[in-house]
């Protein structure tokens, strides 16, 4: 075991899959020599070589394009997105390329892609870096959206996301990268895409949430708890496709749930949850399902990220205002 | 760059040509080596394709086929090219190169599947190297430079072609290719069918360039504007682009000069909107068959017999591939959700288990 950060564990779960197999190519802006601008490829183009971690000129669109190609040359293409604001340059080549290649040729070809990109708000980034867009890819037949909240976590999903024989594309919340270190064993595992994880067991209401938020939520808990609320806290870990069981089973014992995201309301996936619990458990509902999100508005300015983004406080709130329906 | 030194460089991109109008051999020292057998294949290919899509415009006209996008006048810009392909080399159509991929190896009744909206159509048999006709304008072009890039990785001896209109070269995604695969050296064949209009707006108002060969100069490849009415130039090109593929100096665009005689689809459009009559009979003087035709029958090489015999063959095959396709299983929802993921997920399993329940009612 060894203690990483989130960013050494992406680092870590990139090279076991290269040493595992041959066919696993990485690619992007600047993550050869560079190691990527956050470091995620750091010592890869050392130990590998330019064939098989190779810097692209700087074209998002031709990015994709290159990782579908190589896909149906039976590689195993691991693209780099440098911002996640930067997708839309790529909408086409993953949501009407990528995301449909398996459905398009009747179940002949596949794209075993993975999509990695940082994103997440909090680090004070210019314009169209952090955006929250994973609600659009969640409503995109075809892929698998998945958002680690923990070292560990970002590891074993990687690894998994990488060997995955659908498109995956992996959000890397920049907030994490290197705000905590956790215990990371050295060795390879996987962790499943598709399963939440019951970060903290609860009784009296469920907080269903991912990414970043999960650590706030978690906060928020520990706040709640002196107040005698006990709140289960799911992380759901992968938003597309949802663990709409874990989801069901905690709510129906809770009776009460708040789903906490960092994407602005018409954003993201909470409306989603909330028709989920809809289908799959309302009548166990003691009250309606609450919701902590982002204003409607564009990603903001860097100055005014503080005043946007959810918080431990508007967790407490809104979990307080479900208790007391 | 002064304008007269864009002038030198656009007057660089001449038109190749060794076949003229009338069927004459007017570039001798550029002919390619294609033995007897190969010239009357490839007239074959042509007549065969031009009854096919002859058949095609009336089958949909009978409400027997669907999605069809006409290809005569294109035939030698098409077929003249694929002939340059090795049979392991990949294929990257548009909607309107099906004749392209039905000559690499798809069949027929494949093609009235994929003409039908029927999965079936896109399920590219295992011996034959190419991906499925493309809709979005371009986006076969970086697709294409991901396989030249794979196949120049895994060391093979083959290369990637790709097709698409005049109307693409305006798309980001074709100038990303270009770009990367000259980067990469990436074994790619870029094939700009130029016939003039994309569905109606033409040429001159996709660009300001003279010719859209010169493109390539940007990306710094090769690029070479051909008469793709001549089918021997056409050929020419694309084998020269291929063996300098192979040899490893990197990608090539083509640009073919060509035109359709028919619609943009057979969804309604009218080309009397936006080309002149003229226009489409100046370009028919030029057609491929005619001057293909003449050079053979000079060289004692086809017959009306074969002509004959061509015809009733495409017609044949034609009247059996829509048997086969008449016969595929009805498409079923079951069916789509099944190609969603390698394994379904929850949620296509659950809808999976809905409409299978359906379905056997």
């Amino acid at each position: 075991m060894a203690q990483m950060t989130m960013i050494q564990a992406i680092t870590d779960a990139l090279r076991t899959e290269m040493r595992n197999d041959d066919n696993v190519l990485v690619f992007g802006e600047d993550v050869a020599k560079n190691g990527g601008v956050f470091r995620a490829t750091e010592g890869l183009y050392n130990e590998f070589g330019e064939d098989r971690v190779f810097d692209t000129p700087l074209a998002e669109s031709g990015i994709g394009g290159l990782a579908l190609g190589l896909a149906l040359q039976k590689y195993r293409p691991v693209m780099e997105i440098q911002f996640f604001g930067f997708i839309f340059e790529a909408m086409d080549s993953v949501a009407s390329q990528l995301a449909r290649l398996r459905y398009r040729s009747g179940g002949v070809y596949q794209a075993p892609v993975t999509i990695r990109s940082p994103f997440g708000g909090g680090v004070k980034t210019p314009e169209l870096h952090a955006d929250n867009l994973e609600g659009l890819f969640y409503e995109c037949p075809g892929l698998k959206v998945v958002i680690p909240s923990n070292p560990y976590d970002a590891k074993g999903l990687l690894i998994s996301a990488i060997r995955d024989n659908d498109p995956v594309l992996f959000l890397e919340h920049m907030k994490l990268y290197r705000s905590f270190r956790e215990e990371v064993p050295e060795n390879e595992y996987t962790v499943e895409i598709g399963k939440a994880k019951i970060t903290r067991e609860g009784t009296d209401i469920s907080i269903l949430t991912y990414g970043a938020m999960v650590r706030t939520s978690l906060k928020a808990a520990e706040q709640l708890k002196k107040d005698g609320i006990d709140v289960e806290v799911i992380d759901l870990r992968t938003i597309s496709p949802l663990d709409v069981e874990t989801i069901t089973k905690s709510v129906k014992k809770t009776g009460r749930a708040v789903v906490v995201q960092e994407a602005q309301k018409q954003a993201g996936i909470a409306a989603h949850v909330i028709a989920e619990i809809n289908d799959r458990a309302l009548l166990y509902l003691e009250a309606p399902v609450g919701r902590v999100t982002a204003p409607d508005t564009v990603f903001p300015f860097a100055a005014a990220e503080d005043a946007w983004l959810p918080n431990e406080n508007d967790i407490v709130g809104k979990v307080k205002e479900i208790i007391s329906f | 760059m002064s304008a007269k030194n864009l002038e030198q460089i656009e007057d660089h991109f001449q038109t190749f040509q060794i076949l003229d109008e009338q069927g004459h051999v007017v570039n001798e020292q550029a002919m390619p080596q294609l033995e007897d057998e190969k010239l009357k294949e490839l007239m074959f290919r042509m007549v065969y394709t031009r009854i096919w899509d002859q058949r095609a415009l009336s089958l949909n006209r009978q409400g027997r086929l669907g999605f069809y996008a006409p290809v005569a006048g294109q035939e030698a810009s098409m077929l003249a090219s694929e002939f340059a392909m090795d049979r392991e080399d990949w294929l990257l159509p548009s909607y309107r190169d099906i004749p392209q991929l039905v000559w690499h190896g798809y069949p027929l009744d494949k093609a009235f599947l994929y003409s039908r909206g029927h999965f079936g159509g896109g399920q590219i048999p295992e011996d034959c190297c190419a991906v499925m006709p493309q809709i979005i304008i371009g986006a076969q072009c970086t697709q294409t430079t991901g396989i030249a890039l794979g196949l120049k990785k895994r060391g093979k001896k083959n290369v990637a072609f790709t097709y698409f209109g005049d109307g693409a070269t305006s798309q980001g995604d074709f100038y990303e290719a270009l770009n990367f695969a000259g980067v990469y050296k990436a074994p790619a064949v870029f094939i700009s069918q130029n016939n003039r209009f994309a569905i109606s707006v033409p040429v001159e108002k996709q660009t300001a360039a003279k010719t859209l060969a010169q493109k390539a100069l940007a990306a710094g490849i090769k690029g070479i504007q051909v008469d793709g009415m001549d089918p021997l130039a056409v050929y020419a090109a694309a084998k020269d682009a291929r063996d300098r593929a192979i040899g490893g100096d990197g990608p090539t665009l083509i640009e073919t000069l060509t035109y359709r005689y028919g619609p943009h689809t057979m969804a309604g459009d009218d080309p009397t909107r936006y080309r002149t009559k003229d226009l489409t009979s100046e370009w028919e003087k030029r057609d491929p068959l005619i001057r293909f035709r003449i050079f053979l029958q000079n060289l004692g090489l086809w017959t009306n017999e074969d002509e004959e015999q061509t015809v009733a063959k495409a017609k044949e095959d034609v009247a059996l591939a829509l048997k086969r396709a008449d016969e595929a299983p009805k498409q079923k929802v079951s069916d789509l959700l099944n190609n969603m993921y390698e394994k379904p997920t929850q949620s296509v399993r659950e809808q999976l288990a809905e409409y299978r329940e359906k379905e056997g009612k």
